[in-house]
């Protein structure tokens, strides 16, 4: 019976704690992402050679850094899921998806932004791109999977599976992109070769990092919430919850 | 030997089933009742491994079946709703390989005789898909005759089956339980087998 | 045991033969529509070439996918192979094979023919076919993967594209750039030894991965 009253009450504390830390992480984001912001478009200087346009890479370089890690977090969380069973880990791999897709999609659009003044082309075929765009695929064939299973265990079971698999992957999709990359070397532009940054342009990026991660967090819990609400909706201490109207 | 300890299935967010408790001895015979919906077909693809209890486990010979994996299936036929034949093969290609993947090679000799016995013969080489459903049933429960399991778990095997068969499988339930072997089975006919132990357990 | 598995669904696909070529001639309008889209040109034609044939033969070989599992989920024979003593994974690579025997060797002896239509030289048709031959294996043990994932879900068809096709990536770029290589006139067998060494990786891991698959998608 041990067993059971922890598989019950873990989601049920996890709940009121997560809902403590929720504002914490929120304000913390904001007073990030407003000194951030503030760095990246006032204090640090204008770039000798990209001018006023390279300033999106502190979104851009953020975005593209959370979208990575947080594909590897989730199947992390997914793969804890799939291995003890544990349904509080799968129900945060699912609610870690959506936030890494969406930061996989404004790593593209602001690549693509980026890529007009500095190249004159909205796209590019360059290896981190490309790779981005198949990470942004990976992201959604997670969420279409677990979409169109009804049963919430098998959902986070095949998903799981689908999550670990695709890391495994990301390694060589990598690699062959970036052998693509060079054998056709003629056909695109590299990004790599980003001059030496400034230190105020260091700085303003990394409060950014950091502001990425605080907001994925808060949006992350706050998204666990929903789906331990939704999955709980059955039992005694959802009921009680709703009973106090504190939902 | 068999043993449910406090068994629960969850479908959804519905308790279908909990505290399940029961032991099969040599010889035994379980038999599972209850309405439409009361879990019999879940709690019979939780015996036979296919899926996971909410809670509780399943025991065989006093070791949980989830660590034995192959040595319990092999020990094990299951028949479940779904026949489990192909259509496009011939009766006698579907038992022979059916029972060949339970890991049982049987020859043509072997396979007619058997198919014979269900009330088959003749009709060997007749793709199944052709077949009435009363004759797939009896195809799927052909495979009983040459797999020589213990335990046989059998889910609704009186279906659509007349009574000439029926009184086909009786025989062969009772022969079964007579050599020690053990049945789990559910049923909404009446059939009334001699047992060393029967077991009646009930689903609400 | 697993020659039994190969064998029945060697069986079946005889007394199925029209599944066997509605996939061999997806393969090969797809190939011969290009030409039609833009145009005759050959130069062009043969830089294209094994970019096409590649593509197609990923499209081919996943839209077969489909009736990798779900008939045996259907009609029940799937159960049996689960409860079967015999280790699921071998049955599934028994699976996977039969898949790739049905759909991936008839690719394969297509595409030479194809490569004409494409004027490729005698050379590179050689390496497009050693290419897709090492190849379309990984492609029918990755997409078992997929097709166990999404047995018995709504638009499973369209879903396993969305979950194979960036997993079939890495093949595509080495086994394209295998043909291309040597029409530039360089080595292709770095590219030949990585499909190789995808086709190990896969074979060692898929069936495992699809196995546990079934085994959720069955539950």
């Amino acid at each position: 019976m041990a067993i059971n009253w922890f598989k019950y009450s873990s989601p049920a504390s996890f709940y009121s704690l997560a809902g403590k830390m929720i504002p914490i992480f929120v304000f913390v984001a904001l007073i990030l992402l407003a000194a951030g912001l503030y760095v990246g478009f006032f204090v640090a200087p204008t770039d000798f050679q990209q001018g006023e346009a390279y300033r999106i890479i502190f979104i851009h370089v953020p975005a593209a850094w959370m979208s990575m890690f947080l594909y590897v977090v989730m199947a992390f969380w997914a793969g804890i899921g799939l291995a003890f069973n544990t349904r509080l880990s799968s129900m945060l791999a699912t609610a870690i998806a959506p936030t890494g897709a969406m930061f996989t999609f404004i790593a593209l659009w602001t690549g693509a932004l980026w890529g007009k003044p500095m190249w004159g082309t909205w796209w590019v075929w360059d290896a981190r791109l490309t790779s981005e765009l198949i990470l942004f695929f990976l992201y959604i064939g997670f969420m279409s999977l677990q979409a169109a299973i009804d049963d919430p265990r098998r959902a986070d079971k095949a998903g799981a599976i689908i999550a670990l698999v695709g890391v495994v992957n990301i390694p060589i999709i990598y690699f062959s992109v970036q052998w693509w990359n060079t054998l056709h070397q003629g056909a695109s532009v590299s990004i790599n070769q980003a001059p030496a940054m400034a230190s105020t342009m260091l700085t303003g990026m990394l409060i950014m990092v950091l502001a990425s991660w605080m907001y994925s967090i808060a949006v992350i819990l706050k998204r666990t919430r929903i789906i331990i609400l939704e999955r709980e909706s059955h039992t005694a201490w959802v009921a009680e919850l709703q009973k106090k109207g504190v939902m | 030997m068999l043993q449910g300890i406090s068994l629960a299935c969850v479908r959804g967010d519905r308790e279908l089933f909990k505290d399940i408790n029961f032991s099969l001895e040599a010889g035994g015979l379980m038999q599972v009742r209850g309405p439409n919906g009361s879990g019999k077909t879940s709690l019979l693809r939780m015996l036979c491994g296919l899926s996971n209890p909410a809670a509780g486990e399943i025991l065989w010979n006093g070791a949980s079946i989830r660590s034995l994996n192959g040595d319990y299936f092999a020990a094990m036929t299951y028949i479940g709703h779904l026949s489990g034949t192909k259509d496009d093969l011939t009766v006698i290609e579907n038992l022979r390989i059916s029972s060949a993947l339970a890991g049982y090679e049987i020859n043509d000799t072997q396979a007619s005789e058997a198919l014979g016995y269900m009330g088959l013969g003749g009709r060997e080489v007749l793709p199944v898909k052709i077949l009435s459903q009363g004759q797939r049933r009896r195809v799927a429960l052909a495979r009983l005759l040459v797999c020589k399991t213990s335990l046989w778990i059998l889910d609704e095997p009186l279906v659509a089956l007349d009574v000439l068969a029926v009184k086909l499988i009786r025989e062969l339930l009772e022969q079964h339980l007579k050599q020690g072997g053990m049945v789990v089975m559910t049923t909404h006919q009446e059939i009334d087998l001699t047992a060393t132990s029967t077991t009646q357990l009930h689903l609400a | 045991m697993f020659m039994w598995m190969i064998k029945r669904d060697l069986l079946l696909a005889m007394r199925r033969q029209s599944d066997v070529l509605t996939t061999l001639f997806f393969f090969i309008i797809v190939v011969s529509l290009f030409p039609l889209s833009v145009g005759p040109e050959m130069n062009m034609l043969r830089t294209m070439a094994p970019g096409v044939v590649w593509v197609a033969a990923l499209l081919a070989s996943m839209l077969s996918l489909g009736r990798m599992f779900s008939n045996d989920y259907l009609d029940g024979t799937l159960e049996q192979m689960l409860l079967s003593p015999q280790s699921l994974s071998f049955l599934v690579l028994g699976k996977a094979l039969a898949h790739w025997l049905v759909t991936g060797v008839p690719l394969v002896l297509m595409a030479p023919v194809l490569g004409i239509q494409y004027d490729l030289p005698v050379e590179a048709l050689f390496v497009l076919t050693a290419a897709l031959l090492l190849g379309t294996p990984v492609l029918s043990l990755i997409g078992a993967i997929g097709a166990a994932l999404t047995l018995g879900l709504r638009g499973g068809g369209v879903l396993v594209s969305l979950l194979v096709l960036p997993l079939y990536i890495p093949v595509l770029i080495f086994g394209a750039g295998a043909v291309e290589a040597n029409m530039a006139g360089v080595g292709f067998d770095a590219h030949l030894s990585l499909i190789g060494a995808f086709l190990l990786v896969s074979l060692v891991f898929a069936p495992w991965a699809a196995a546990s698959s079934l085994r959720v998608s069955l539950e």
